[in-house]
């Protein structure tokens, strides 16, 4: 299991056009991949899961992987958040 | 776990604050409240200093009878560092040695302006509520025919598909993608959705829709019971699927078992015609008629009978 933190820099937090970035990239591995922010934990595959916390700029969030990519999945997660969710 | 405080008590009651400010943020941890009478009386072996304490007509009125050092004495005991909170009906006064040790210990000392037994009952209702242990799912809720099924399985396998399905054959939608779970009372999970993402629903392809908007207030539920669970896979051809459906497999939520049944996708099965007999036939069950049991008893009749003619 891959876990890992991230500080949300964009300046609408996790909105829905980053949300649905984030969603289509962990779409594409097969891991169990969740997101953890204010002690919930939601599927990160799940749009509306996301969307759900409402995670705001400078938020901290936890995600996790497991499963037999989950070293890729990170990766590619991780550049998506970096490159500041697509925005 | 979820965190209650004596603030959270006083922004939902408006209850008054009179001393032990600075105490508001301590934990209660639990439910239980404890009317301290036989504390005043000097009994404190067994107080339960971890509860909110309530003191109404009847703790005070025996207090008043003290003398002066008694009075010091059962406050000062009364005001642990474990204490909660102090809550006292009836808008009564509160005596001068319980203000100055609830200062002293920053134990929150409250005043209501309800009768002791209806605010015990209210705030005992208000903190099983808080205190419920609480889970969020994968999933999507649905009631249908007032049965609460928590359909569950992988992304993109197409519980939201079969949640619009079953809307349009009148059922009304709990949650989709996130429930959010609490077990109540008798272990009993109710689920609901995030304020955020209720009455709504993602479809591929066609993104997110307001369900109450399309298709009116009766196709959504602020929150339900969960009693069936129905578990979503892609068909797999090496996996025996359950023929018979006399077997129950439940799994845990919380600390509840719930009824589990295992359906396999395959395009061209219609999924929300099955969800929904599922739940009938579920209903049906938990009245009493299990036709899967008395097939099989029938069966069983049918074979020893033959058994009997033969010879």
């Amino acid at each position: 299991m891959k876990e890992k933190t991230f500080n949300i820099t964009n300046d609408t937090g996790i909105h829905a056009r980053p949300a649905t970035q984030l969603v289509n990239k962990a779409g594409q591995f097969s891991s169990d991949i969740t997101l953890e922010y204010n002690g919930k934990s939601v599927n990160l595959k799940s749009i509306m899961g996301v969307m759900s916390l409402g995670v705001g700029k400078g938020a901290e969030v936890t995600i996790k992987a497991d499963g037999s990519d989950e070293d890729e999945a990170m990766n590619a997660i991780e550049e998506v958040v970096k490159e500041g969710l697509g925005e | 776990m979820a965190k209650v405080t004596a603030k959270d008590l006083v922004e939902h009651f408006d209850f008054e604050v009179l001393a032990g400010h600075e105490g508001v943020y301590r934990a209660i941890t639990t439910s239980d409240i404890s009317r301290p009478g036989i504390e005043m009386a000097g009994y404190f072996t067994y107080y339960p200093a971890k509860r909110l304490q309530l003191l109404g007509r009847t703790e005070l009125s025996f207090y008043q009878q003290l003398n002066d050092e008694e009075k010091q004495e059962r406050m000062e005991k009364l005001c642990t560092y474990d204490t909660p909170g102090i809550i006292i009906s009836r808008d009564l006064t509160a005596p001068d040695e319980l203000i100055n040790n609830a200062n002293k210990v920053g134990v929150p000392l409250m005043r209501a302006d309800v009768t002791t037994t209806r605010l015990s009952s209210q705030i005992t209702t208000f903190l099983e509520t808080k205190l419920a242990k609480s889970t969020a799912m994968h999933g999507v809720l649905m009631d249908i025919y007032g049965i609460g099924v928590l359909l569950t399985g992988a992304s993109g396998v197409g519980k939201s598909e079969t949640a619009l399905d079953l809307v349009r054959r009148g059922h009304r939608l709990v949650a989709d993608d996130s429930v959010e779970i609490r077990q109540e009372q008798g272990n009993t999970l109710v689920g609901r959705a995030p304020d955020l993402i209720q009455h709504l629903l993602e479809i591929r392809g066609l993104g997110i829709i307001d369900v109450m908007t399309l298709f009116g207030a009766g196709a959504v539920r602020p929150f339900k019971r969960i009693a069936l669970t129905i578990n979503l896979e892609l068909w797999d051809d090496k996996k025996a699927y359950d023929r018979l459906g006399i077997e129950e497999v439940t799994v845990k939520i919380i600390d509840s078992e719930i009824p589990r049944l295992t359906i396999p996708v395959r395009p061209g099965r219609n999924l929300a015609v099955i969800v929904e007999v599922a739940a009938m036939n579920f209903r049906l069950k938990r009245m009493g008629i299990n036709t899967a049991q008395e097939f099989s008893d029938r069966l069983t009749g049918v074979i020893e009978e033959g058994d009997k003619e033969d010879f």
